[in-house]
């Protein structure tokens, strides 16, 4: 596991290293990985957090902040693609209406 | 008054061409067609015609080239900017009434509305509008009696400042939306719908109008 955290971790340090990432993301791909690496050494600490939200299992919020966090990339990819679209829309319209601007 | 008639077409070749001779015969001489991408000779058949064109390098849906024609209508200074479907199913004759009161300057926008005469449309078609207008009610609270009619008009003004960011069938609830959220003065005039096989063939179906649905329904949470 933690082979592969280490793994992870390179290939995030690579991708920003190459410019394909901004360091924004770059940081966010780290703390998720490094609390990855945290829980798999010291798996007793979700206890206390699972205690404090009233969960029994522990392995339960992991699975319950997946699912939230999982949603939550949908949503935004969503908004994102729909930007997209909008801005190419956009970019068509303004090519096609540009003779109208010449003649008139 | 210069009244500009903006006509979005997608594969029309069938029936653009006695569209825009009818529009002709009518007195209508300014016609802006939008060509969205299409992939048969819509666009060449246009081009032979005596009409304004432009064309979209990819298909955008409806609702990506009504905003084209309705904002080269305006680039081009119109002062009435009406829309009207390729595909036949409106009547030449019904566009007088829909400018009149723009031209007295009673109303902003005016929608032309199949249900309000109901003539010639099928059941199963006023059937789904009935839906649809509930929905376009619920979504945007705004009643009309044909929320997805294609021929509307509107002033130079209203056209300039609507906004039009959905791209498939659900543009026609976004305009009534617009219209109400911008404070249009509003109204809606009874049209005759002219229903070939042709034109029944094109628009909308069930399932299309389900999709539509769960479209305007993301739009009105996400904006």
């Amino acid at each position: 596991m933690s082979l592969f955290v280490f793994f992870a971790l390179s290939r995030a340090y690579l991708q920003f290293r190459a410019h394909n990432t901004s360091l924004m993301a770059f940081i966010f791909w780290i703390l998720l990985w490094s609390s990855t690496l945290v829980v798999v050494y010291w798996p007793h600490l979700i206890d206390y957090f699972s205690h404090f939200l009233g969960i029994q299992r522990s392995i339960d919020v992991l699975v319950y902040f997946g699912i939230l966090f999982l949603f939550y990339l949908i949503f935004r990819s969503y908004i994102k693609l729909q930007e997209l679209e909008r801005e190419i829309t956009e970019l068509t319209r303004n090519i096609a209406l540009s003779p109208l601007k010449k003649d008139k | 008054m210069k009244t500009i008639i903006v006509i979005p077409a997608y594969n029309e070749s069938k029936s653009i061409q006695q569209v825009i001779r009818d529009l002709q015969a009518g007195g209508y001489s300014d016609i802006l067609v939008v060509d969205d991408g299409s992939t048969d000779s819509t666009y060449e058949l246009v081009n032979k015609e005596n009409v304004s064109v432009v064309q979209h390098a990819i298909n955008r849906g409806l609702g990506g080239a009504l905003g084209t024609g309705i904002k080269g209508a305006v680039m081009l200074g119109a002062d009435i900017v009406v829309t009207f479907d390729a595909d036949g199913q409106h009547a030449v004759k019904d566009i007088e009434p829909m400018i009149a009161p723009i031209r007295s300057g009673a109303a902003d926008a005016v929608i032309g509305s199949r249900m309000l005469g109901s003539k010639g449309m099928p059941a199963s078609r006023i059937l789904m509008n009935r839906i649809a207008n509930i929905i376009t009610y619920l979504l945007f609270g705004i009643w009309v009696t044909d929320s997805q009619s294609g021929l509307r008009a509107f002033s130079g003004e209203a056209a300039s400042k609507l906004r039009i960011r959905t791209r498939h069938m659900e543009v026609s609830s976004e305009i009534i939306r617009e219209i109400k959220d911008q404070g249009f003065r509003f109204t809606e005039v009874p049209i005759e719908a002219i229903y070939t096989e042709y034109s029944l063939s094109k628009g909308q179906n069930f399932f299309l109008g389900v999709k539509t649905f769960i479209k305007l329904f993301l739009h009105r949470l996400t904006h």
